[in-house]
């Protein structure tokens, strides 16, 4: 081998190295960050459960999450959660699960038979999944609105404290999720997805479907056991 | 060598669109049954709404991370990546739980 062809190879093995980004460990190390975020990411959401959980039950003064309160002055306060409300923006959140692997099955299988047409398009369901957390931002927008004109703020007892913050926090995840799928959406209407980017897509899915399974945490512990 | 990295990569095999779907919609009758057992005042009274609704929102999420994350077909560094820190997670919630259990009486 000459000094050319050895450097040539070495280049190129550089430039494919460089455009999988493999480990030593030959997985893509974007996975690997994201696996070890989400890992990161269940210690922040246990510590904000787990709080919710200890302080359950020791709010002085109301209102409350499951119970009717009447205050020192007269003024009666319903429970404030609404079941019905939040069970529609948990069917909206796990259908966006749904949209968002069909978004990756979509990217990989472009260009192959049975991806033809408006079922096909990753950018269909890159839109429909980001509008699907959008409504569930609404939701939570709607909610949050709500229990603060029914008397209940982030500072009026240790379930509003609690609650805002875990729901919050998880709103907030939702954004950035939200976030995150238009940039793709605009990527794929700008250039188009393809299989060479299903792991930009597989990463972003992996940070959606985390969201989902930290609210199916809070729905049950939260809102359904009283 | 590439290639081989790439095979490995993507050497998992992913669910079906027919399976997505069923998977969406058992995670519905799931999210329905928990809801319907949320407004049964004597199952709500009982010893095993508690743990009946943690088994079904177990199920949930299990079914979500096994099939929509793909840690069922995905390589077993992500399963270790993913199980060891929510493992902790789990065990340091519990502890929290027991260790502010205690409230003064009177």
């Amino acid at each position: 081998m000459t000094v050319a062809s050895a450097a040539a190879t070495a280049s190129g093995a550089h430039e494919a190295h460089e455009h999988h980004h493999y480990t030593t460990t030959g997985l893509d190390h974007r996975k690997i960050a994201i696996w070890a975020f989400i890992g990161s990411e269940c210690m922040l959401f246990a510590s904000l459960i787990s709080t919710y959980l200890v302080y359950k039950g020791r709010s002085v003064v109301g209102p409350f999450p499951h119970e009717a309160w009447t205050s020192p002055a007269g003024q009666v306060f319903k429970p404030i959660l609404d079941i019905p409300v939040t069970s529609a923006s948990t069917f909206v959140l796990l259908m966006s699960s749904l949209f968002m692997v069909l978004a990756l099955a979509a990217v990989e299988g472009k260009g192959k038979p049975g991806y033809e047409g408006v079922l096909g398009s990753s950018k269909f369901w890159l839109l429909a999944t980001a509008l699907a957390g959008v409504t569930f931002l609404g939701f939570q927008a709607y909610e949050f609105t709500s229990f603060v004109h029914e008397g209940l703020t982030i500072r009026t007892n240790l379930f509003g404290t609690s609650f805002f913050t875990l729901t919050g926090f998880h709103g907030t995840h939702v954004a950035v999720g939200v976030l995150w799928l238009m940039t793709l959406l605009f990527i794929d209407m700008k250039r188009g997805l393809g299989p060479r980017d299903a792991i930009i897509v597989d990463i972003c899915a992996l940070y959606w479907h985390f969201v989902d399974v930290v609210w199916i945490a809070i729905f049950t512990l939260v809102y359904l056991i009283k | 060598m590439t290639t081989d990295r790439a095979h490995a990569d993507h050497a998992h095999e992913h669910p079906t669109w027919k399976q997505y779907k069923w998977v969406a919609l058992w995670l519905t009758l799931i999210t329905v049954a928990e809801v319907w057992a949320y407004y049964i005042p004597a199952f709500v009274a009982s010893k095993a709404f508690v743990p009946t609704l943690l088994i079904m929102s177990a199920v949930k999420f299990t079914v979500v991370v096994m099939f929509y994350m793909h840690l069922k077909y995905d390589h077993k560094l992500f399963r270790a990546l993913f199980t060891g820190p929510l493992v902790i997670a789990v065990c340091t919630l519990i502890a929290f739980v027991f260790l502010f259990a205690y409230v003064p009486v009177g």
